[in-house]
């Protein structure tokens, strides 16, 4: 059902934890869905230097989390934004089909820490939302 | 690596001795057993043995009382749509419970759209029916009750007896969804008052893909499926003769075999739940704890979801089950979980482990080795469990 390479960040998750006094911090999903991502952010000189995350969730839910900090660490901001959920996937050589809508949120929360981010040093959100709509159960 | 299978919920392994026999029945007694000669004949005896065997196994007074299905989902919907159009004239009105198997929910959706009125009766935070409740929800309109008589998620067992010498009461029939307890724990259509019961081979060691109905004498449900006269003309088509020959075979075997089983699987499944609980903090054990199927443990673990420990558990070799959404095949939780009043988030870190015949105490010390660090391992990145210790 999963790929190697989900079943690889799913068992080895990257970059797992908290980071005290985070740039910014993103959390999307939550219980009712059974998928809770929480990512967070240190940016210097508007590069994220390090991410880390906590996540509720199934396999898919993990290994997508784990992945999107891999792709996001080191990148500017604004290369950082446009990573989306599928290009995240597809990192990971691809997620069963139903996984696709209700766990597939890892760059949405990467979104939301980065609109923390901005919003906690006053800078324009461009549209960014920091609490994103869950894709799946249409709840905040 | 060490393979233990604890979803025999699911499907139980076949018997070697129940395979070798079907294997036969297809090479060598191979006739269709409607056919005159020798070899039809032979074949039709295969039949004439197992119905006699089945019928022994859930005490029915005549082996004519069973009907060969091709399983569980198949009886269920025989029986629940059959009775509904045979019995229509004396009123549209059917009881069954929100716990039950989807096999009985969504043949109970599909008779709504038909026009018929279905009462869905609560369940006690063990998954219970409460005959009370049964028994005010019945009306001049009612035709059929249907309970399951034990829990395939959480192994909780209903009062079947009870509740079925209410429907008698009423003059009502009773069907019993008996797919998880039959060759398991002692099902006994006479004295349970049960008019109509569903079994499947396939979770006591006999193939999948064959099973069987109970209907009592003089009970009379319309076909759903049409065509030759096979299993009185209810289940047209040639017969399973291999996979009914399997059904047979298991049905002598669990009914030989059952009182020392349980037993053995009880002292199993009790050790297995006493030491999640002891073992892992903030777990709670579904289902009733003493009037449950012998083989089944289920229980919620906080702040992680079921999917991670299945696949966690997979990787050290133990096979299991659990009710999360991503498990389900829906959005939602399990239904059953939600039914007991346990929250989704709750009920999303579920995990059912079913023991059978073939699980030692070796296997049981090993998932309570293995188990706990996996939960830990889960936790330490669960923002639910590290917002709890902050909070």
């Amino acid at each position: 059902m999963y790929s190697k390479k989900v079943m690889d960040h799913f068992s080895h998750p990257r970059n797992v934890g908290e980071i005290p006094n985070a740039s910014g911090v993103g959390e999307v999903g939550n219980p009712v869905c059974g998928d809770i991502m929480k990512i967070y952010i240190n940016v210097k000189d508007n590069v994220i230097t390090d991410i880390k995350f906590n996540t509720f969730g199934c396999g898919a839910a993990i290994a997508t989390s784990s992945m999107v900090t891999e792709l996001a660490k080191g990148k500017t901001i604004e290369e950082a934004l446009k990573l989306t959920n599928e290009a995240v996937a597809e990192a990971l050589d691809g997620l069963p089909p139903i996984k696709m809508h209700c766990s597939n949120l890892a760059a949405d929360g990467l979104k939301a820490a980065i609109a923390d981010y901005k919003k906690k040093n006053g800078l324009p959100l461009d549209g960014l939302c920091a609490n994103p709509v869950c894709h799946a159960c249409g709840a905040h | 690596m060490k393979q233990i299978y604890l979803d025999n919920a699911a499907t139980t392994r076949v018997l070697p001795e129940i395979a070798k026999a079907m294997a036969e029945v297809m090479t060598e007694n191979y006739g269709n057993p409607s056919s005159i000669y020798t070899l039809g004949q032979s074949a039709h005896e295969i039949l004439d043995e197992a119905r006699i065997k089945v019928a022994k196994l859930v005490n029915a007074a005549d082996p004519e009382e069973i009907t060969f299905t091709c399983g569980g989902s198949e009886g269920d919907t025989m029986i629940l749509e059959g009775i509904a159009h045979a019995y229509a004239k004396k009123g549209k009105h059917i009881i069954t419970s929100a716990v039950e198997h989807h096999a009985i929910l969504h043949t109970c959706q599909d008779l709504e759209k038909q026009g018929f009125k279905i009462t869905y009766v609560p369940v006690d935070e063990f998954g219970r029916v409460n005959p009370a409740d049964v028994e005010k929800a019945i009306t001049p309109e009612t035709i059929l009750i249907s309970i399951m008589f034990a829990n395939n998620e959480i192994g909780t067992i209903e009062p079947i007896r009870e509740i079925g010498a209410i429907a008698h009461k009423h003059g009502v029939f009773m069907h019993t969804d008996a797919v998880q307890a039959v060759g398991h724990v002692p099902v006994d259509v006479q004295a349970d008052n049960i008019d109509l019961l569903t079994l499947t081979a396939h979770k006591f060691h006999g193939p999948k893909g064959t099973g069987a109905i109970y209907i009592k004498k003089g009970i009379h449900p319309a076909n759903i499926i049409f065509g030759g006269p096979q299993e009185h003309r209810l289940r047209p088509g040639t017969e399973n003769t291999a996979g009914i020959k399997g059904l047979g075979m298991a049905a002598d075997y669990a009914r030989e075999n059952m009182a020392v089983n349980g037993k053995k699987q009880t002292v199993l499944r009790d050790k297995l739940i006493k030491g999640i609980l002891e073992k892992i903090p903030e777990v709670r054990l579904n289902g009733h704890p003493t009037d449950r199927l012998p083989n089944n443990v289920n229980v919620s673990i906080r702040y992680i979801e079921g999917e991670g420990m299945l696949l966690h558990l997979d990787l050290v070799g133990i096979a299991a089950s659990s009710g999360s959404a991503c498990t389900s095949g829906t959005l939602d939780p399990s239904h059953v979980l939600l039914a007991i009043g346990l929250p989704h988030e709750i009920a999303h870190g579920s995990l059912r482990l079913t023991l059978s015949e073939f699980t030692t105490e070796e296997d049981v010390d090993y998932v309570l080795e293995q188990l706990p660090g996996i939960v830990e391992n889960l936790r330490k990145m669960s923002p639910l469990y590290n917002e709890r210790k902050v909070g």
